[in-house]
């Protein structure tokens, strides 16, 4: 029983961090190259479920058509919405961030900006669409399964495996490409990088999209998991993914899934073992002490300052 | 005495809004803009001292607002007024007069050793980690007192009107006006005489690098501790203040947009410029008021503006400077010291 009751939360709590960690990873990516805080991130996320919902329900009525099997049409989805999300990613670091980086303002501006970018697209999309909240359509069936008194669902499932292999294919682009190197070498050395003659910029908005289509990713992920959606979804998930992405250690795609899950399993194990009010007050005291021990994060390396 | 001029004429001022208050010319609105201008400038300024003088990046200056808040409100009640939670009060209720001002300090207190909880771990960790910290803090804060049936839990407290009341039946004076006034100058007077002192350089210093401040025997530790707290303090401060001003708090209105709202008076302002975060908190209050027939629009609009703000002047509006770097003729009509030359 004991057991069963473990699996169970085990379980729930990959799913809950799965979505941390497809976040965290937009924050982490962003952040080893820019040393930027992207805080419009979590509302990035909010803008993949609203432009899934958009598509899945074109696909699905007006244009819907026998030669539509329903996971043809998710997987349309969950493409289409990549690639217009990283869209709006990429256009708010050209159109924000740039110009900044260009006038070499302190990098809190730069901060504050993005904020304020998180805000408008909220705001912009409660007064677009209104306030009313959103049904997000089935595309999978959903399945349950119970093996030996677990349940779990074809979605959760899905969710946690797409994770895994979201990880697996980022460390393979991190460590083994081209693109991947001059990401970690201007992380290691900004001042040097452009020297060698490799295009930052160009570096940048590769970067940006994929922190862009993962978080648009998790966004159809969790639209699927939990169907409703509403303009401020994004933002309380979005500090709890940067959370996550400071645990694990900012700037290291490995912290990004560690602090993700980590952060997943605390919220869940709290909620399962105590009132589920104080999940807020113990998640959050055990990352202080957490940092407080370690303050670069899980993988984080902290560097010595030269005299 | 010509140095004394500034304070003067801020008092002069402060005595005409409350005449005008008084005579009601200024009605109700007016003075609830005029308060939360207050409180607004002692939060930016006080936020100026972490994020601004020291360079750290502070995100949960709410939940030391709140401390402050729920502490003054919750001693207020339990002492002057008849609640239903606490009973009957302790001290006669005409007492508030002279008692609310301990009250509010009280609440500084609390939350300056709330403040302890960052200051610290800020000893080993420093930039984004330290970001982290705090904005754990301003949610452990909030979750706290959500736990706590005792002061209402989420459904929030309230009943700070009858402590108000009962300073109006002694003298009839817009009272909550006054406090916030002088909250305000005092704040900062406060921060100005202290990061102008030799000690107070001291976190400019650390600022600017940590390693030289420490061999330059600057007590680093102390300093960020003095920073964090004398911070945290002045903003459980403006939390007392605003829980009177409105008469009803809850943890709700304490969360990290409380605090993004701060952040972005001070770095509009200018990181490490204190006429800076008043002018922003000024400004901004102004705007957000005026802006508030456009409805849902309102927060598309203002965030927009904010940015080609930053576009254009990335430094904020005052960058590191005082208003009398811009105007040294300033520095001289308000009979000021005149600045060493750099």
């Amino acid at each position: 029983m004991f057991l069963e009751t473990f699996l169970q939360n085990l379980l729930n709590a990959l799913q809950w961090g799965s979505f941390y960690a497809l976040i965290a990873l937009g924050y982490t990516m962003v952040y080893g190259v820019l040393l930027l805080i992207n805080f419009a991130h979590g509302d990035i996320f909010m803008v993949g479920a609203y432009v899934a919902f958009f598509i899945a329900t074109l696909l699905l009525g007006q244009y819907s058509s026998p030669f539509l099997p329903p996971v043809l049409v998710f997987a349309i989805t969950v493409v289409a919405t990549m690639v217009i999300t990283s869209g709006v990613g990429v256009a708010i670091e050209r159109i924000a961030y740039r110009p900044l980086r260009r006038k070499g303002a302190s990098r809190l501006y730069v901060v504050i900006t993005a904020l304020m970018c998180g805000l408008i697209l909220e705001n912009g999309n409660l007064a677009l669409l209104g306030a009313s909240r959103r049904n997000f359509p089935e595309m999978l069936s959903k399945t349950a399964y119970n093996i030996g008194g677990v349940n779990f669902t074809n979605v959760k499932l899905l969710v946690i495996l797409t994770t895994i292999a979201v990880f697996i294919l980022l460390e393979t682009i991190v460590r083994k490409t081209r693109l991947g190197m001059a990401m970690r070498a201007i992380s290691y050395d900004r001042m040097a990088v452009p020297l060698m003659g490799i295009p930052v910029d160009t570096v940048i908005v590769f970067t940006f999209i994929l922190g862009s289509s993962m978080a648009a990713l998790a966004g159809v992920l969790f639209a699927t998991a939990y169907p409703v959606l509403e303009p401020y979804m994004g933002a309380l998930v979005g500090w709890k993914a940067f959370i996550a992405a400071v645990l694990g250690g900012i700037g290291e795609i490995r912290g990004a899934f560690a602090g993700g899950f980590l952060l997943g399993f605390i919220e869940i194990f709290v909620a399962a073992l105590f009132p589920s009010t104080l999940r807020d007050l113990i998640a959050f005291s055990i990352l202080l002490v957490f940092l407080s021990i370690k303050p670069t994060g899980i993988f984080g390396v902290s560097r010595a300052t030269k005299i | 005495m010509r140095r004394n001029i500034p304070i003067l004429g801020y008092a002069i001022l402060c005595v005409l809004g409350v005449v005008l208050a008084k005579a009601d010319v200024l009605d109700l609105y007016m003075q609830i803009i005029l308060m939360f201008i207050g409180i607004n400038v002692i939060l930016s300024t006080s936020l100026n001292l972490v994020n601004g003088y020291m360079g750290e990046f502070s995100v949960g200056h709410a939940g030391f607002m709140a401390v402050g808040a729920y502490i003054t409100s919750v001693l207020n009640i339990l002492l002057f007024t008849n609640s239903s939670v606490f009973g009957p009060p302790v001290l006669s209720p005409s007492s508030a007069l002279i008692l609310f001002p301990l009250t509010l300090l009280a609440g500084g207190v609390g939350a300056a050793l709330a403040g302890l909880l960052v200051a610290v771990p800020s000893f080993r960790t420093r930039g984004d980690y330290l970001a982290i910290i705090t904005l754990a803090v301003n949610y452990i804060v909030k979750s706290s007192i959500e736990n706590m049936q005792v002061i209402g839990g989420a459904r929030g407290f309230m009943g700070m009107s009858n402590v108000i009341n009962s300073m109006k039946e002694v003298v009839d004076l817009p009272w909550t006006l006054i406090w916030v006034f002088i909250s305000a100058g005092l704040t900062v007077v406060i921060l100005q005489k202290f990061v102008s002192s030799t000690y107070g350089k001291g976190i400019i210093a650390l600022r600017d690098d940590e390693i030289a401040a420490e061999i330059m025997s600057v007590n680093t530790q102390r300093m960020k501790v003095v920073a964090f707290m004398l911070s945290s303090g002045l903003a459980g401060i403006a939390g007392g203040l605003f829980a009177h001003v409105l008469g009803y708090i809850n943890p709700g209105t304490f969360t990290i947009m409380k605090s993004t709202e701060v952040l972005v008076m001070v770095y509009l302002g200018g990181m490490g410029s204190l006429s800076g975060s008043v002018l922003s908190a000024i400004g901004l209050t102004i705007v957000l008021e005026a802006f508030r027939p456009l409805q849902v629009y309102k927060w598309v609009i203002v965030p927009l503006l904010l940015i080609l703000l930053m576009l254009f002047r990335p430094e904020g509006i005052m960058g590191h400077r005082e208003l009398t770097d811009v105007f040294p003729r300033l520095r001289q009509l308000l009979g000021l010291k005149p600045k060493l030359s750099e």
